[in-house]
């Protein structure tokens, strides 16, 4: 999937066998997949947190935008990037 | 502290071998030619101290692995525990004695992830490389019974030259089981494989066209299946980076608790491990002369303390260079920069341009060779 075939209203969850969890013995946030260990920067994890299966794409990007008080459709952008990779290594499913 | 003078981070992962007892006895199995007998087995309460000692060690994911880990009853309360704890728990399965009650209380226990290994396609190869009658039929029941319980899946294929003509109907079939990824290893030369190089090894030729259909079968189903490619050692010009470097990532525990750097280290002569018994794992990671003896960079030979790879590749195999070389501290025979490296490819050349012998199935020693399945642990 690339990120122009996205659908705005999708509502992206973690994959089956994926879990974000924080690891205490490093002080991070980790995403635990079959495996692999990832460790996502500040970015993806603000994205990966709202990747419950409820909220749509269209409102992580919103809710980002607003926290940040950043450019929507740059934040778009990015999300939107983030979320068709994410997809494809099936880190999440949309 | 690690060689190179950093401070050392915990191990990611585990691999914990809670059995050697196997109902198959693939050629290439990465236990040690030794088996363990159940009687020296660890106890439950014995395994679930060393998953707390593993979570506050900083360990993420566990693999509960053999053997056939489901030869042991309490599965499912290890599982349960590492669940408990905020353990990543993945089970490494041969598929042929889980039933659909047992899958389901797994997944009740909060399993996180399923590896079932297969080792063909065709249902009469598979059989003779398992030397188990009917045992695909056994595998794809198996699989439907995961996936119907709602638990995640990956298929592990061995490659070796009695199979690698149907790598890409192996990727298929794993994507028709619902796999979310498939791992397409190239039997590894130690331990039981290594014994059985010459009944294993394919041509250079099949290996070319073997990766070729990878590569395509990852286009093709981009989106749909990962695809993980292991390359086979003997063809290659650069060493991978083992079990992620020794002691850095990895650690493994036989079962009745040794703690080893990786499942062949048991190979190398005067290397004396610990076991979860006597010692916590925390010590034994930090401490023990085992993972001290090739960590980081300082124990390399010339050639790889002045390559730039020596952070990328970490030197390669150990347990390698130690059975093609002769020397555990050589320069993995694998690497191109290797004096052996020739060597390596003419026993490869030299074990595929003969027809196959037959193999040494992984069995106990004759004496305790009764049916593992009566026996029962923990």
């Amino acid at each position: 999937m690339t990120a122009s075939e996205l659908a705005s209203d999708a509502r992206p969850g973690l994959a089956p066998g994926v879990r974000l969890t924080f690891d205490k013995a490093r002080d991070r946030w980790v995403v635990l997949a079959p495996e692999r260990v990832l460790v996502p920067d500040e970015t993806a994890l603000e994205i990966l947190q709202r990747c419950d299966g409820a909220r749509q794409v269209d409102t992580i990007v919103d809710e980002l935008a607003s926290a940040y008080s950043a450019d929507r459709s740059e934040i778009e952008h990015d999300v939107k990037d983030l979320l068709a990779s994410l997809i494809e290594k099936r880190i999440v499913t949309a | 502290m690690s060689a190179d003078g950093g401070v050392l981070s915990p191990p990611l992962a585990a691999l914990l071998e809670l059995t050697h007892r196997c109902p198959l006895q693939c050629p290439y199995c990465s236990n040690p030619l030794e088996l363990e007998r159940a009687k020296g087995e660890l106890s439950t309460a014995e395994w679930l101290r060393v998953l707390d000692e593993a979570a506050e060690l900083g360990i993420l994911q566990v693999h509960f692995s053999g053997g056939e880990p489901a030869v042991r009853r309490d599965l499912t309360d290890l599982v349960a525990h590492a669940r408990r704890i905020g353990l990543y728990s993945n089970l490494i399965t041969s598929g042929v004695t889980l039933d659909k009650p047992r899958i389901a209380q797994l997944k009740e226990a909060g399993l996180d992830h399923v590896q079932l290994s297969i080792q063909d396609v065709d249902h009469q190869t598979a059989a003779f490389i398992a030397n188990y009658p009917g045992v695909q039929g056994k595998k794809l029941a198996f699989a439907r019974m995961v996936k119907e319980a709602g638990l995640p899946l990956t298929i592990n294929a061995v490659i070796n030259r009695h199979n690698i003509s149907r790598v890409e109907r192996m990727i298929d079939l794993a994507v028709s089981l619902g796999a979310g990824r498939v791992e397409v290893a190239h039997a590894q030369y130690y331990g039981w494989a290594i014994r059985n190089r010459a009944a294993l090894m394919p041509t250079l030729p099949q290996v070319h066209e073997a990766t070729r259909h990878v590569e395509s079968a990852r286009e093709r189903l981009r989106g749909q299946i990962v695809i993980d490619y292991v390359l086979p050692d003997y063809y290659a010009r650069q060493p991978k980076a083992c079990m992620g470097g020794w002691g850095r990532q990895f650690l493994n525990i036989t079962p009745s608790g040794e703690v080893l750097p990786c499942h062949a280290a048991q190979t190398i002569p005067g290397m004396a491990f610990e076991s979860v018994r006597h010692k916590p794992l925390a010590e034994i990671w930090g401490g023990s002369p085992a993972f001290e003896r090739f960590r980081g960079t300082d124990w390399m030979p010339e050639l790889c303390r002045t390559c730039d790879q020596r952070e990328v590749d970490w030197g390669g195999c150990r347990c390698q260079a130690l059975a093609v070389v002769g020397d555990a501290a050589a320069t993995d025979p694998a690497c191109a920069k290797s004096p052996k490296n020739a060597t390596l490819r003419a026993l490869a050349d030299e074990a595929a341009s003969q027809p196959p012998p037959d193999f040494v199935y992984r069995r106990m020693t004759p004496h305790d060779s009764k049916p593992a399945l009566a026996v029962t642990t923990g």
